[in-house]
């Protein structure tokens, strides 16, 4: 009964092989050199830390066996409760772990820092000094993932190809929620926020295909929020990017206006051309027509005292309360609203008002549950 | 009447509130007011309701109110558990063309209610009740310093629990996950009755989560009896201590958000949303400046716990209690210094991130000087292994593998493929249910029979263990795996079909944790079927060592009858070991506080001010908040709240307890 106690560590470690061999832990497993040294770091520390782990593990094991009362032969000692040398080996062993995870850390962690550029394209692999990197402009949108490639003039939705061995430098912002850019295979995530502008330098190594999601709960169309994310050879790439090019389509403003409505498992889209300047119009908030940019809105005001009066001031721009919501109305606070604007609370099961998710319209309302 | 009228009414309460359209939620809610009718007839029928009244809601025995504390937390675990079997279900069989059986609108609520329950209104309330009972006894004092405002505390919290529970048959319950994050629990994103349950019964709670903690270290620092000074409290009360300094200093950063939260969506400022100069990013800081001390604000209590059971069934004394005292409050300090480790990947930067990383890190050093504190209490022991011990080794165990991926978690690399993942969401179960729930359970089993005089059913209380422990291990580590294979959290349905046999274990492992329940639940029924032949005779069941143990079971309202004086850390361990001889004569008036419904009318007013600003219903919302500052007032007023016992009661009462004492008797 007693040996027992080590048996739901063990059992689920013995079973681990088995079951681990019919799946693919990406994560362990990546295809990008930034998410290879991830998994090098997550083996290093695991490694480090198992050296205290497994002797705690065991110790309490053998206390609990050795010191039961059934036992005999044991030493009793109820007074046993100090000793500098015993409390000198506690505290100083997980110390010396820590300081060495703390110093591979500091490094590791300026070393992979999502915003400094490539140094190295795989192990022993320079950067050729000469390259330059791939530009990607992604924005998480409700609830599908766009990609503008603004040096080939192409986007594309749910669908990102990438060159192997090619650096990539994401550029990364959401129009509404904050969600995570999550490609397990190229380099972890980077949360893509509103107003923000989220960087990520990093490349694959090897071709095929593979799948990102957003990694943070955006709402109900998070779940099916994934993209294709696909590494091909640089000739294949080149002939990806004609291909868009020749399959027409194009992304101008209108069309961004259209395609920022929520929508639930929008399948992979490309445009052959793309309007300049849609990726800092969504960092600036300034998607809907007649808006002005954050930007704009900050210099202007920047420039006349932050809106005070000014002897020299001239006029500030309307600072966007003018500008209506894409969709449904600008939310009304509670507090004012009339009587008959309150609406209805609806139940936790509310009936579904159109079909579960996939076939609903791209764009409507209800999309967003709320009338 | 004109629909006007209506909505000035009942404001935006109408029939579509009711789930009188959907057969299965309409059943439960049937069952439920059924079930609830016959209680309310059985407790009228039996005249229970004068008994209930005076001697338990109008308490203020810091006893009775930890018992009802648990009993909350109790109920509210088995719904909170209800939550997350229907997670694990809808996870198990929605792949490729099986969209599960739980829409995004339902299956949204219920890891939001799930998470909200489980840290709100069932650890918070456990541990808070555990600390009520024992912490008093321990310090030898005969209540809290504040004991109108513990039954207040109490009820607050309860109102929470209601107005949160209540979001099930009215209208619904946020689908914005556990913290409700801006910009998405914003008015644009959320427009529903969901996050206005969510913001009110939180905030409700919370006032009553402060307002316990205020008094539960004001008990500590001026309540403890004659001779114990800090450095001979009991591990758990310094644990105790700790925990609550942590309560006071992050529940107003939580409440602060909320409050900005709120406004947001009352009055229509612009704190957190996109637009008009929002900082959403600002709401994650605050509620993660509360939410990273709050792990600590539960699992300090938890060490303690465990410090207690090792000590006493090892029949030692604890090894090395300053350095406990010390870790525990390092990891207090620490806690405040890590919150950013919960958005590493926001992009604050390498030197940010390297600090909040190591800072992080640092905790798992007196963490773990702590796991070796209990190894060595057991070193050269005399280790009884009953049901307490086992929950101990058990946590051992199970949590420094949870400690272990949270290091792993802090290393911001490390972090960046892990984040957000189900890996960290295995993680903090591991550490929660490893950490936090096994020790309370150990303080359950260990503590019942002081509360009630009889030990629980030990056969069910190993089904308990074991359905548990096991079911622990099945359940999350194969969700361990799933993150490792980059599966992101939260996710209600999935495509790849190599994933299904991970989350289909997970599901069984679900149903293991459901027998443990269920045991735990009948290791409390059959205990109290065989209450006589469990029954504890000596006050002293465990043969324990603090003070808790020196008087009955149950102990008496004024819990002892002298105040004791401590000599030694282990004070109840030394009295027995000079041969302690109780009192039989000289007894005096013990003075007393008074009880007093004001915390339950408070509380009601405060619970139908919450339900009248969820719905809209802005005339119950004002009348309610009028109430309440008039009754809160008109309660100062009131100087009827002491008494005293007189001696020859305490006399008769003592005299019936002495055969029951084995030690001085």
């Amino acid at each position: 009964m007693k040996r027992a106690y080590g048996l739901p560590v063990l059992l689920p470690l013995a079973v681990l092989p088995f079951l681990l061999g019919g799946c693919n832990m990406v994560v362990m497993n990546p295809t990008g050199d930034i998410a290879l040294q991830q998994r090098n770091l997550i083996l290093f520390s695991v490694g480090v830390m198992l050296l205290i782990i497994v002797p705690v593990m065991v110790l309490t094991v053998v206390f609990a066996w050795r010191y039961r009362r059934g036992n005999p032969n044991k030493v009793y000692d109820p007074d046993f409760d100090h000793s500098t040398t015993l409390e000198l080996v506690i505290w100083s062993c997980p110390l010396l772990v820590i300081i060495a995870l703390s110093a591979v850390t500091w490094t590791s962690t300026h070393l992979l820092d999502p915003f400094r550029p490539l140094e190295r394209l795989a192990p022993g692999v320079p950067v050729p000094p000469d390259a330059k990197p791939l530009n990607v402009q992604v924005v998480a949108l409700d609830w599908k993932w766009l990609f503008i490639y603004p040096d080939l003039g192409v986007a594309t939705v749910n669908e990102l190809a990438l060159p192997v061995n090619v650096p990539v430098r994401f550029s990364i912002t959401s129009t509404d929620q904050f969600n995570t850019f999550y490609a397990p295979t190229l380099a972890g995530m980077i949360y893509a926020m509103p107003t923000m502008r989220s960087e990520l330098n990093a490349v694959l190594n090897k071709s095929g295909d593979s799948w990102g999601y957003s990694g943070n709960y955006s709402g109900r169309g998070y779940s099916d929020m994934r993209f294709k994310l696909r590494g091909v050879e640089e000739a294949e790439f080149n002939n990806w990017v004609t291909q868009v090019k020749a399959g027409g389509g194009s992304l101008a403003l209108s069309d961004l206006v259209e395609l920022i409505k929520p929508s639930e498992r929008v399948p992979a889209m490309h445009f052959a051309s793309v309007e300049e300047g849609l990726f800092d119009r969504a960092v600036n908030r300034c998607i809907e027509p007649g808006k002005p940019c954050m930007i704009d809105v900050m210099r202007r005001d920047m420039a006349t005292g932050a809106g005070h009066t000014h002897p020299h001031a001239v006029p500030t721009m309307p600072p966007g309360h003018a500008a209506e919501p894409l969709i449904g109305g600008k939310p009304k606070p509670a507090l004012q609203k009339a009587p008959e604007e309150k609406g209805s609370g609806p139940n936790v099961t509310k009936p579904a008002q159109s079909d579960p998710p996939g076939g609903l319209e791209p764009g409507s309302v209800h999309n967003r549950d709320h009338q | 009447m004109t629909d006007i009228h209506l909505k000035m009414i009942f404001g935006r309460l109408t029939w579509e509130s009711f789930p009188i359209h959907e057969p299965i939620l309409f059943g439960t809610f049937v069952v439920v007011v059924l079930l609830g009718l016959a209680i309310v007839g059985a407790v009228t029928w039996y005249r229970l309701w004068g008994y209930f009244w005076h001697e338990w809601f109008t308490s203020v025995d810091h006893k009775r109110i930890g018992i009802m504390y648990v009993i909350l937390g109790i109920v509210m675990l088995l719904r909170g558990f209800a939550d997350a079997l229907m997670m694990r279900a809808q996870q198990a069989i929605a792949f490729g063309a099986n969209e599960g059986y739980l829409p995004a609108h339902h299956y949204d609520q219920i890891f939001t209610a799930h998470g909200t329950i489980m840290i709100f209104f069932v650890a918070i309330p456990l541990v808070v009740g555990i600390i009520n009972y024992v912490m008093p006894l321990q310090i030898g004092a005969r209540d809290v310093a504040f004991p109108f405002l513990n039954n207040l505390s109490f009820w607050l919290t309860a109102a929470g629990a209601a107005l949160t529970m209540i979001s099930l048959f009215v209208g619904e319950f946020a689908r914005t996950g556990w913290l409700s994050y801006a910009p998405l629990a914003g008015l644009a994103y959320s427009p529903d009755t969901g996050v206005d349950y969510y913001l009110w019964s939180l905030q409700i709670a919370g006032v009553g989560t402060t307002l316990s903690a205020i008094n539960m270290v004001a008990t500590i620092i001026k309540m403890r009896a004659p001779g114990m000074t800090m450095m001979k409290l009991p591990v758990f009360c310094w644990t105790a201590l700790c925990s609550n300094v942590l309560a006071i200093a992050i529940f107003p950063a939580l409440t602060a958000a909320f409050f900005l939260l709120m406004l947001d969506r009352y009055v229509g400022t612009n704190f957190f949303t996109n637009d008009l100069g929002g900082a959403p990013m600002m709401y994650w800081n605050m509620v993660w400046i509360w939410g990273h001390p709050e792990v600590y604000v539960l699992v300090l209590p938890a060490f303690g716990i465990y410090s207690e059971i090792t000590s006493t069934f090892s029949g030692k004394r604890l090894f090395g209690y300053s350095s406990m005292v010390y870790a525990t409050v390092v990891i207090t300090i620490l806690s405040y210094l890590v919150w950013l480790h919960h958005f590493f990947t926001m992009g604050a930067g390498p030197a940010v991130n390297s600090f909040f990383g190591i800072a992080t890190m640092v905790i798992s050093i007196p963490t773990g000087a702590k796991i070796f504190n209990w190894l060595f209490t057991m070193y050269r022991g005399d280790i009884r292994f009953e049901l307490p011990m086992m929950w101990v080794v058990a946590f051992m165990l199970t949590f420094v593998v949870g400690g272990m991926t949270g290091v792993l978690l802090a290393i911001p690399p490390a972090d960046f493929v892990l984040h957000n993942s189900l890996f960290l969401v295995a993680h903090f179960h591991n550490v929660i249910i490893g950490g936090v729930v096994f020790g309370l359970f150990a303080a359950i089993v260990y503590w019942f029979p002081k509360a009630f005089g009889f030990k629980l059913d030990p056969f069910w209380g190993k089904v308990a263990f074991w359905g548990w422990v096991v079911g622990y291990w099945v359940a999350w580590t194969p969700i361990y795996v799933v993150g490792l294979m980059g599966t992101a959290r939260r996710v209600r349905h999935f495509d790849d079909p190599s994933l299904q046999p991970y989350f289909v274990i997970a599901a069984i492992g679900g149903l293991i944790i459901l027998v443990g329940i269920l045991g735990f639940v009948m290791s409390i029924v059959m205990g109290f079927v065989k209450r006589a032949e469990l029954r504890d005779t000596t006050g002293d069941p465990w043969n324990g060592r603090t003070l808790e143990w020196s008087t009955t079971s149950p102990p008496p309202a004024y819990n002892f009858a002298f105040l004791p004086v401590v000599h030694d850390l282990d004070a109840w361990y030394d009295m027995k070991s000079r041969g302690y001889q109780r009192p039989a004569d000289g007894f005096r008036p013990i003075h007393m506080p008074k009880n007093t419904g004001t915390g339950v009318i408070l509380s009601a007013l405060a619970f139908t001010l919450g339900f009248g600003m969820v719905w809209y219903i802005w005339w119950l919302a004002l009348l309610s908040f009028v109430a309440l500052l008039a009754v809160s007032i008109g309660h100062t007023f009131n100087l009827n709240r002491d008494t005293f016992i007189p001696a020859d009661e305490v006399a008769s009462t003592e005299d019936r307890r002495q055969p029951q004492l084995g030690m001085g008797a």
